[in-house]
């Protein structure tokens, strides 16, 4: 996707700031100024919009296009299962440094299912902050992940985790569905 | 009735803050005695995930200030934000730089389709 640019007078062209300024991005900004200030007060509220606006046209970025039915309630399910996943395995990565026997790891692929770029981000940082495993390389083309797996032992262990990663996969997609984009579809078809 | 609200919130307190330092140590640990530096890693980012976690739970417990919880919940955001980023980006590196033990390795699917592909910038 090329840049939007508008010609000047002279002929030459500059990057747009055409839609820098996100209503979301605003938010969002308003709040961490809030957050950091630890206080919510008419003054706050009104130099944090001024300060926000500042930040988007200074370091303007893309506006992303999620295209996502969100499910509220599989999100909170989804949360609390990565909770209990990342705690289970803190605790095994932490049995794992202090035994005495040394460990194996593995690179292990796994191919998603679905062709979204937004869906292939959240699963690899969720596998990401899930202790034992990392993610070295990430395929955008053929939505695969290659992760790092700590502590396998064996082939069996490798697939137990694919299957990990692909049921992650799955309560990733019951929370935030893609709906499906008519520029695609036309192109595959 | 000495047991109530604050004394449990404190006790509840005490406790996040000495298991979320006992992660960070094994954190420490892990990165002396594992051995080659993607196992390092998964040792030093992940359970500083949950040891920071429980300490900034434990800090919550025993300021019991609303005002400081927006900046705790900052806290939380960017560092499991930051850590993805940071961890592929040394995983990436590391693998690519040969920086790995692959005598370790029980499956490697990427070596193979590495060397395959023709050297290029961007992913």
């Amino acid at each position: 996707m090329s840049p939007k640019v508008t010609p000047r007078r002279d002929g030459s062209v500059k990057p747009s700031r055409y839609r820098a300024v996100q209503p979301g991005a605003l938010v969002w900004l308003t709040l961490v100024w809030m957050a950091l200030w630890g206080d919510v007060t008419p003054m706050l509220v009104v130099s944090g919009l001024l300060l926000a606006v500042v930040v988007c046209l200074v370091f303007p970025l893309p506006p992303v296009e999620l295209n996502l039915t969100v499910h509220p309630w599989r999100a909170l399910l989804l949360t609390g299962r990565f909770l209990i996943d990342i705690a289970v395995a803190s605790v095994q990565v932490a049995g794992v440094v202090l035994r005495r026997r040394p460990v194996r790891n593995a690179v292990v692929a796994v191919d998603l299912e679905t062709t979204s770029d937004f869906v292939l981000t959240g699963v690899a940082s969720m596998l990401s902050l899930v202790p034992g495993s990392v993610v070295v390389e990430a395929r955008r083309s053929t939505h695969t992940l290659y992760l790092h797996v700590l502590d396998v032992d064996d082939e069996a262990a490798a697939d137990r985790f694919r299957a990990r990663a692909l049921a992650q996969e799955q309560r990733f997609l019951a929370a935030f569905t893609p709906r499906p984009d008519p520029a695609t579809e036309a192109g595959t078809a | 009735m000495s047991w109530d609200w604050t004394t449990a919130a404190d006790v509840l307190a005490a406790a996040c803050l000495l298991l979320g330092s006992f992660f960070a140590l094994v954190a420490a640990i892990g990165v002396v005695r594992l051995p080659d530096l993607l196992s390092r890693m998964h040792a030093a980012t992940k359970p500083q995930v949950i040891g920071m976690l429980l300490v900034v739970v434990g800090l919550a417990l025993s300021l019991r200030d609303p005002a400081s919880l927006g900046i705790l919940g900052l806290v939380v955001l960017m560092q499991m934000g930051t850590s993805v980023v940071a961890g592929h980006m040394v995983g990436r590196a590391s693998f690519r730089a040969g920086q790995v033990r692959h005598d370790l390795l029980v499956v490697d699917e990427l070596s193979d389709v590495l060397s395959d592909e023709e050297p290029r910038g961007a992913p």
